[in-house]
């Protein structure tokens, strides 16, 4: 239920000031003592030092392309994330297999694949829609690029940066 | 489209000499008054002391305030408007940004919302997963508000160490969502992904250090003379005031309203922990102040008790229809590709409507009101964001305090300009 919060009353020590003083210099010694000491750690001396080992599984990076373990692009371009993305930051030209490759009568792919990282906003819509597991927020924070189109990643740079992945199912695949 | 002017009040400095010079010549004496012209000062939009981007035009007769005009807008996004062109869980990314101390309850306040809207039930594990979401985001906004207001009235270390508390939310925010910052977590119905298991051991962790690094802020803050000369009686908010003005949260409970709505209006199962509303006395900074930290203290108790009977089970509504299948499932069959297609398109097929969800967020009643023409995407979506309604009383506090007294009450509002301009 409710309670009246207590408001202190200053006791004529306290009301001298310099008493509180002492006191809160006490505890930010405690403090400098405990660090001088190792045992608290609170700065991270960025970027020698890093968080990344610490990072979960599910970390949402960078968007990235995988391809599957045969190093066969997984996208398909249904183009589902280019839809769901709330800031309209990828964009795709859906292209068709090779015509000798065998699953160029069943399956397409992306021609072109362009994510602005400078729109992206990570929020893991594109990774959570994507029926073929062919889009995956990895690891990687620090993006950066010296122009507007730098930040653009292309379909190469997005594969390069998410490398292969198993899925859950492998498809085309007799022994699913 | 309407335009928001400030009419700039020419001081009249002509016709104020000449009302004095008359003064004086009738032979009264103390015409410096009249021949004083009063200043006015702009405060912001860019000023460490209003949290953002937050402008006041103050008007000042020597130091003291006459006339304060909050003028907001400087972070305006349409987010309602962007509402209105997305399916309902597109929008859930925006919500981290309205206030963006506390993105997890801005979820949970959402989804909730839509769910209202929908008819839904979270079942049990979910209610509690959403409970620990915004304790932990009321301990990380008032964390800040706690740091940034003794900032403000000088007390940098308490800054420091209540930051180095909130990194360690920071660290179960990722945990949890699997971002720091802009969390994403909810969805409608239910959550992206359930608690894994290196949440616990940490959250545990958390709350036994948290406890007496709170102390050491009570210690450092309550007490101090400077701090409570600085925030004692000024800008004091009376209970009638606090009402009339719509102020919601600990600015409203400051003030001696028993007014919270996880008591009033219990939502996530909120009337099975046994927690209690703390509430001002005087209505002044200080109160604020020590409401915020004994709800913080509240908070830790709450999360405690769900850690402690954490039920088990699905933490999503089971309505095969509206959520998209598993991802296996999407693999593999056909009939669920096709779903799974046209929910994401689509979005849930909602009824036709109006809801409104109010949830009590770390900075006050964050109030979702939807209407609906049915289907996927919102016809209107209005954001009730306390920010923008606390700030409102500024104009009837803020006259009669010195300068200095200003950066004390903005940083005892503890407002934040993105929930204010959404
Ligand atoms: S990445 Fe996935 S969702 Fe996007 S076009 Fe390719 S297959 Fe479709
Ligand atoms: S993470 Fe979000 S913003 Fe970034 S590309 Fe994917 S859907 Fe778009």
């Amino acid at each position: 239920m409710a309670y009246t919060v207590r408001r202190p009353n200053l006791t004529f020590w306290e009301k001298l000031y310099l008493p509180n003083i002492v006191a809160g210099l006490a505890i930010t010694f405690n403090h400098l003592k405990k660090m001088l000491k190792g045992e608290t750690k609170v700065v991270m001396q960025y970027p020698e030092e890093k968080w990344d080992a610490q990072l979960p599984e599910y970390y949402r990076g960078a968007p990235t392309l995988v391809t599957d373990e045969h190093g066969r692009e997984r996208c398909v371009s249904c183009q589902l994330c280019e839809f769901i993305c709330p800031p309209r930051a990828i964009k795709i030209t859906p292209g068709s297999l090779p015509t000798d490759s065998k699953f160029a009568k069943v399956e397409k792919a992306p021609q072109a694949f362009d994510i602005d990282m400078s729109r992206c906003i990570y929020c893991g819509l594109c990774e959570e829609v994507c029926p073929e597991q062919a889009i995956y927020l990895r690891k990687d924070y620090a993006v950066t690029g010296e122009s507007r189109a730098d930040m653009v990643h292309h379909k190469a740079k997005l594969y390069e940066l998410g490398g292969s992945m198993p899925g859950l199912v492998h498809k085309w695949n007799p022994d699913k | 489209m309407a335009v928001t002017s400030q009419p700039f009040e020419q001081p009249d400095t002509l016709t104020k000499t000449q009302a004095a010079l008359q003064h004086l010549a009738a032979g009264n004496s103390g015409a410096s008054d009249l021949l004083g012209e009063k200043l006015v000062l702009n405060m912001g939009p860019s000023h460490p002391a209003t949290h953002g981007v937050l402008r006041l035009v103050l008007e000042l007769d020597g130091e003291v305030i006459t006339k304060a005009t909050p003028d907001v807008g400087y972070l305006h996004r349409g987010d309602e408007k962007i509402a209105e062109n997305m399916t309902y869980n597109q929008f859930v990314p925006y919500t981290d940004r309205l206030d963006y101390l506390a993105p997890l309850a801005n979820n949970v306040a959402y989804a909730m919302a839509v769910e209202k809207l929908m008819g839904w039930e979270l079942p049990p594990r979910g209610q509690a997963i959403r409970v620990i979401c915004c304790e932990l985001a009321r301990i990380s906004s008032h964390l800040l508000g706690l740091g940034a207001f003794a900032m403000d009235t000088g007390a940098m270390t308490v800054f420091l160490y209540t930051f180095t508390e909130r990194e360690k939310i920071y660290n179960l925010c990722e945990v949890i969502s699997g971002a720091r910052f802009t969390t994403s977590y909810t969805r409608i119905g239910g959550m992206t992904r359930d608690l894994q298991e290196p949440f616990f051991p940490m959250v545990h962790k958390f709350l036994d250090e948290f406890i007496p690094s709170l102390d050491e802020v009570d210690n450092l803050l309550s007490r101090n003379r400077i701090f409570v000369d600085r925030t004692k009686d000024v800008g004091a908010i009376s209970k009638e005031d606090a009402i009339s003005y719509g102020l919601t949260g600990p600015n409203l409970r400051g003030s001696g309203v028993d007014h919270d709505l996880r008591k009033k209006h219990p939502y996530l199962g909120y009337e099975k922990y046994d927690f209690d509303v703390p509430i001002g006395s005087a209505g002044d900074c200080y109160d604020r102040y020590l409401c915020r930290v004994e709800e913080m203290r509240q908070s830790v108790k709450i999360l405690r008790q769900v850690l402690d009977k954490l039920p088990k089970g699905p933490i999503t509504v089971s309505d095969p229809k509206n959520l998209p299948p598993a991802k296996t499932e999407v693999m593999t069959k056909m009939e669920e590709l096709i779903h799974h297609f046209i929910l994401h398109t689509e979005g849930i097929k909602a009824p036709p409507g109006e809801v409104y969800f109010a949830a009590e967020n770390p900075k006050g009643e964050l109030g979702f009101y939807i209407n609906s023409k049915g289907g996927g995407v919102p016809h209107r979506l209005k954001i009730r964001a306390p920010s923008f309604v606390n700030l409102s009383i500024l104009p009837k506090i803020v006259p009669g305090h010195l300068m200095s007294d200003v950066v004390a009450i903005l940083g005892s509002l503890d407002f934040v300009m993105g929930e204010s301009d959404r």
